[in-house]
């Protein structure tokens, strides 16, 4: 049943799907792992309804390549799995970023490394926007901070994938995807003007047959050639940035987080303006491309900078490069699946003003 | 007058890269004939694997695309459910069907899907440069059993067609070889059914080619056929494995 238009209650991962399935996604395949079960069950039954293709695949690998070949006839398809599911997808997004095929890969993140925990946790920042996979690519990320906010960011990321021909990654949380919130399903529309798939296989009828590698061995300034391509591309996909500030223009304590970290900043703001402590949140919602310049200046008005992240410390390299005062950055970190407070974070930005 | 031997229209004018006296080149001519007698040319996608036969893509002259290692069978799963009208068919060798995709080769198999496989068993990683795969025979010297495969320690060369016989979702699986005119006859035959099968809706269909690597095998190209028959076909038998395409209701 179409969703769109009306108002209801739905957990994170189901609302994922279906906004999925409004944005036109009609191949998904994926394998059960926890926190994100409900992806893969509310496709078992929608998709079909949809018109669509649900596979369980026998594995992570055969879902992120079965993404892979339902690209290739030009649908959009979408995967989903949580950290450790995700690791083992990291083959299939290398070929997609070098066979340059569209496709979104939702990771539920949970706590990290190897088995970690199934709740939720921020660790995979690194392998999200750091390349994850072998070789020299680059794949827009998307972290959303609130569910209204993941369902807009799943249509945004089928359009950057078709748009760029690039795999797309959206970066939540255990916690984003078992809470429920009220929200109403937009009708979709593509705010870019997509370009035509003209590179999809079909069968070569009445044109030339098409092929589809990564694979450039002849000599190596094919390869170079390609890499430079694909550089060029990534350079577009760099303008692509998505922010959102809070109180940051007059702050003087710089809060950054990302994803459910930057909601729950919020609250650990408004308590500190409450006491006349000027803090202010910066929250990528693309931590790749990184509103680098965005951050910098605010940066560098603030006294002080304060990284909040739910790992041991990633963002927070990409926020010293852009304010370039390690001095003045700080950082608070939970790292085994317990979500910081927004009193934890207020006594922490307590104690930088002292 | 009549040209009774030609190039079939489904290969490429692109001349091959595989070494003197190997199957790929006779194995991608009678798949080429085959797609050309049934008409499918048009509406054919083909998934090369990570191998011999990666440049496949430049070979065949319909839609191909390239596969990471050992996942053709779940490429080309989403390209038949995608498009169900098209055909589709994977072409692997043993070290990626047999070694790094079983998984994907069992599964894909298991349910059913209506493509069609084409299976090179050499006995040996080629492309790499002779290692054991795992269809590499009992004491056959390779680059990583030196002094022949030991199966207490290697284990015994896997029969991955009879593997897949006991899989309710596989419809047809014959295993046939390349040594000679009769053979070839024999193997394009096969070849031919598994696509007719996938035509006809019939469900997943296999094709197993004993294939000669005389380069890896260090051996002459007549002596690697030879090799074929005496110490490959006595323990890979050739024939039919499991046929239950009667016996099946169009899916």
């Amino acid at each position: 049943m179409n969703k769109t238009g009306k108002k209801i209650f739905i957990n994170g991962n189901e609302a994922i799907a279906e906004a999925a399935i409004i944005a036109g996604c009609r191949f998904y395949a994926g394998y059960p792992i926890t926190p994100q079960n409900q992806i893969p069950e509310y496709m078992s039954w929608r998709m079909p309804e949809a018109g669509g293709v649900f596979i369980q695949a026998e594995s992570e690998l055969a879902a992120i390549n079965m993404v892979f070949g339902a690209s290739l006839t030009g649908t959009r398809a979408m995967t989903s799995s949580s950290s450790p599911g995700i690791s083992l997808k990291q083959e299939g997004i290398s070929y997609m970023a070098g066979c340059e095929l569209p496709g979104v890969i939702v990771n539920m993140q949970r706590g990290g490394p190897g088995l970690g925990n199934i709740q939720g946790s921020q660790a995979d920042y690194f392998q999200a926007t750091k390349g994850g996979g072998h070789g020299d690519y680059r794949m827009p990320v998307l972290a959303p901070s609130t569910i209204p906010e993941a369902i807009e960011h799943v249509m945004t990321a089928f359009d950057l994938a078709d748009m760029y021909r690039t795999p797309v990654m959206l970066l939540s949380d255990g916690i984003l995807g078992q809470m429920m919130e009220a929200v109403e399903f937009p009708v979709y529309k593509s705010k870019k003007k997509l370009p035509e798939k003209d590179w999809i296989l079909d069968g070569a009828k009445n044109r030339k047959p098409r092929s589809v590698f990564s694979l450039m061995m002849q000599n190596p300034t094919i390869l170079e050639k390609h890499n430079y391509k694909l550089a060029e591309k990534y350079k577009k996909m760099e303008t692509e940035v998505i922010h959102e500030t809070y109180l940051a223009e007059d702050a003087e304590i710089l809060v950054c987080a990302y994803g459910i970290m930057g909601r729950i900043c919020r609250g650990a703001i408004d308590m500190a303006r409450k006491e006349g402590v000027k803090a202010g949140l910066f929250r990528p919602v693309t931590v790749w491309p990184f509103a680098s310049e965005v951050v910098s200046k605010l940066g560098k008005k603030a006294k002080k900078v304060l990284v909040v992240e739910l790992n041991l410390g990633q963002m927070v390299e990409d926020i010293r490069l852009a304010v370039e005062d390690n001095k003045k950055i700080s950082f608070f970190g939970k790292p085994g699946g317990a979500v910081a407070t927004k009193e934890e974070i207020f006594a922490k930005i307590k104690e930088l003003i002292k | 007058m009549k040209a009774v031997y030609t190039k079939p229209i489904s290969l490429t004018e692109t001349a091959n890269s595989y070494c003197p006296g190997c199957g790929h080149g006779l194995v991608h001519r009678l798949v080429a004939e085959v797609i050309d007698e049934l008409g499918v040319r048009e509406r054919t996608i083909g998934i090369a694997p990570v191998g011999c036969a990666v440049f496949a893509y430049d070979y065949f002259n319909f839609d191909v695309t390239e596969a990471p290692h050992g996942r053709p069978p779940a490429v080309a799963t989403a390209i038949k459910r995608c498009l169900p009208d098209r055909i589709v068919f994977t072409y692997q060798g043993d070290g990626d069907l047999a070694s790094i995709g079983t998984n994907e080769i069992i599964h894909a198999a298991n349910r059913g899907e209506n493509i069609t496989v084409i299976f090179i068993n050499n006995a040996v990683y080629g492309m790499t440069g002779g290692q054991m795969a795992p269809t590499t025979l009992e004491g056959m010297k390779t680059t990583t059993t030196t002094k022949g495969r030991d199966v207490k320690v290697a284990g015994h060369p896997l029969r991955v067609s009879e593997l897949l016989s006991s899989i309710e979702g596989a419809v047809y699986i014959e295993r046939v070889t390349v040594i000679d005119p009769a053979n070839v006859i024999k193997a394009k035959k096969a070849i031919k059914k598994a696509f007719q099968n996938q035509i006809d809706k019939k469900g997943f269909s296999f094709v197993e080619v004993l294939s000669p690597c005389p380069i890896n095998w260090g051996l002459k190209p007549l002596d690697a056929l030879k090799f074929i028959k005496e110490k490959m076909m006595e323990y890979f038998k050739l024939g039919v494995i499991k046929d239950s395409t009667n016996s099946k209701e169009s899916k």
